[in-house]
């Protein structure tokens, strides 16, 4: 934490500084509008982070993380939903069970060297066949959904996750905040380090005493973990449940985006990438509906080509380049 | 003195062909061992054993009076031995001394203390002015010191290096040679190594193997081995022409 504060030179700390202090006083001066749309980039910025974890440091490319945000989220609302048990406690569960899903993945890719490819193949085959499951789960609802009911009475209760817009944006703060410091302690720990050895070359890894399977399921279970987190505060924040759209392949896409293009495998890639996309996508869906188009579509195909163009332009991220021309690292004595 | 490592009648088969054929030979502690031998004789595959990289067909390899044949890599590595790869295989993406860090934090938890430890060994290597490059922009002979540094930074007992001298000049070469006797000398590190430049090897081994088809052909001192007829005809006579 403090070596990343260390890595930056002056300017890198008031940038960060500064950004942190607008975000904290956000909601003063915010719409309500805007304080939702921050809050979505903080909860990408959040989940981003998980994946980048398991990807940009231990390079090992799931594209089944909406799994772990579907069994966060519905565990937590079930347990809310069924039997009263809020989520504060309903998070345990919900991290244990996830985790156990990851563990599952980790131990079948790792151990049998299901690898590259064919591992990510392994990620959303668990994915689509959970979401396939939840579909026939009557206790959940099945296909038609889950719903944490709206309560007047309980509005305001903040320790069941009942709260405010302000509120869910704090807690999405504190949560995307939370695990930028994770990322910056574990990036330059030894487990960092051990993922940074693996994901470029694990031969060499291994010759140099690096136990790969450990160090790798080590890689899965943080970021299962901390993905079912995101997910359960995906389900109070909406309310509504479908296994269709939490466990689809899109979303997994969705959620690896902004690491992919703010710059994987750096501390402040998936800040960047959450705040260059999100905003990008909610102004598509403005000019396209001003425009008048509503051919189904013609936003993701914007949304793509524009995509397509920053990787081009800037093929290592968003970040990388942008703290390089800004002059926000610090020369290495 | 008992044998650091000892190697006995030690086989590997690759479908249809012996690679290596009962091969036998121990490293006392404190020595530079040489094997050396044509292309496709079976040194590497004798490395690859010994590292744990490759489980024998037949015979046993003991370190410390520890059997690590049949063992991984990486348990290998922790029991203090440490090899550098003929192809030369860096993290391209880190820069030198992070590419060294790794291997120092090996035995050791701290950060700051991992990072000592590798900038020594990069100023023992002369690469502490690149430290900061990133590992892809590293000419040859500066990667093949980058394996050496990474490995060394483990504080390995045995250092297995396999052709390291290959593809440098003879000042440089030289500069290794002395390099590889710091290590040995003043870190107390035991050297096995895999050579083809004889010079390096008659200025380094106290003691070598030949190896010719996978077999055993001659042990001993080097000035010994150099006299030994088989060795001419079959190794060293091909050099020369
Ligand atoms: N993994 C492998 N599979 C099949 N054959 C191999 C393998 N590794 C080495 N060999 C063969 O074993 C023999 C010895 O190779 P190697 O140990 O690399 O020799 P050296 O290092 O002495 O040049 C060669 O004929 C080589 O082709
Ligand atoms: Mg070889």
């Amino acid at each position: 934490m403090i070596s990343l504060w260390r890595d930056m030179n002056g300017r890198g700390q008031v940038a960060v500084a500064l950004a942190f202090l607008v975000l904290l006083f956000a909601p003063v001066a915010a719409t309500r509008y805007l304080l939702s749309v921050l809050t979505l980039i903080l909860y990408f910025v959040y989940v981003g982070q998980a994946w980048n974890l398991m990807m940009g440091y231990a390079g090992q490319l799931s594209l089944g993380h909406a799994l772990y945000v579907g069994l966060g989220g519905y565990i937590s609302a079930a347990l809310w939903v069924h039997f009263g048990i809020g989520p504060w406690l309903g998070v345990v569960p919900s991290v244990a069970i996830a985790a156990a899903f990851g563990a599952a993945i980790g131990w079948l890719g790792f151990r049998f060297g299901i690898e590259g490819v064919y591992f990510s193949l392994l990620t959303i085959a668990f994915a689509e066949f959970t979401r396939i499951g939840f579909d026939h789960i009557g206790f959940v609802g099945g296909a038609g959904g889950l719903f944490i009911p709206y309560e007047e009475s309980r509005l305001g209760e903040w320790w069941n996750l009942r709260g405010s817009q302000v509120f869910f944006y704090y807690l999405a703060f504190g949560m995307a905040v939370l695990a930028v410091l994770l990322t910056a302690l574990l990036a330059r720990s030894r487990l960092g380090y051990q993922w940074l050895a693996i994901r470029e070359d694990e031969t060499a890894a291994r010759a140099l005493g690096i136990d790969v399977f450990r160090a790798k399921m080590k890689a899965v279970l943080i970021s299962s973990s901390m993905t079912a987190v995101g997910g359960v505060f995906y389900a109070f924040y909406y309310n509504s449940l479908f296994p269709a759209q939490l466990f689809d392949m899109s979303r997994s896409i969705e959620l690896i985006l902004g690491p992919i293009v703010g710059g994987t495998g750096t501390v402040f890639g998936p800040v960047i990438g959450a705040f260059v996309l999100t905003p990008l996508g909610e102004i598509l869906i403005a000019v396209t509906e001003k425009a008048g188009i509503n051919a189904p579509g013609a936003k993701a195909i914007f949304f793509g080509l524009i995509l397509m163009a920053i990787i081009y332009l800037v093929p290592t991220g968003v970040w990388p380049w942008l703290s390089q021309r800004l002059g926000f690292a610090r020369r290495r004595s | 003195m008992s044998a650091l490592l000892s190697v006995v009648d030690v086989g590997k088969r690759f479908r249809g062909l012996i690679a290596v054929d009962r091969v036998s030979f121990t490293v006392e502690a404190g020595e530079i061992f040489a094997v050396i031998g044509p292309n496709g004789a079976g040194k590497t595959t004798l490395f690859n054993m010994i590292a744990g990289v490759l489980a024998p067909n037949e015979g046993t390899i003991t370190f410390r009076g520890e059997r690590i044949s049949g063992r991984t890599p990486d348990a290998v590595c922790r029991l203090g031995v440490a090899r550098t790869f003929q192809i030369v295989r860096p993290f391209p993406a880190l820069t030198v001394e992070d590419n060294v860090v790794i291997g120092a934090l090996l035995h050791r938890t701290e950060m700051a203390a991992a990072r000592r430890h590798a900038r020594d060994v990069l100023a023992t290597l002369d690469l502490f002015d690149k430290r900061d490059f990133r590992a892809s922009a590293l000419t040859l002979p500066d990667r093949k010191r980058l394996e050496l540094a990474r490995a060394l930074a483990t504080d390995p007992k045995l250092l297995l290096l396999d052709e390291v001298m290959a593809g440098l000049r003879p000042t440089e070469t030289d500069r290794m040679v002395e390099i590889l006797r710091g290590v040995n000398r003043d870190m107390g590190v035991t050297i096995l190594l895999i050579e083809h430049v004889m010079r390096a090897v008659m200025a380094l081994a106290g003691h070598m193997l030949v190896l010719h088809h996978g077999a055993p052909i001659a042990k001993g001192k080097p000035e010994d081995v150099v006299r030994d007829q088989k060795v001419i005809t079959s190794y060293l006579g091909q050099e020369s022409i």
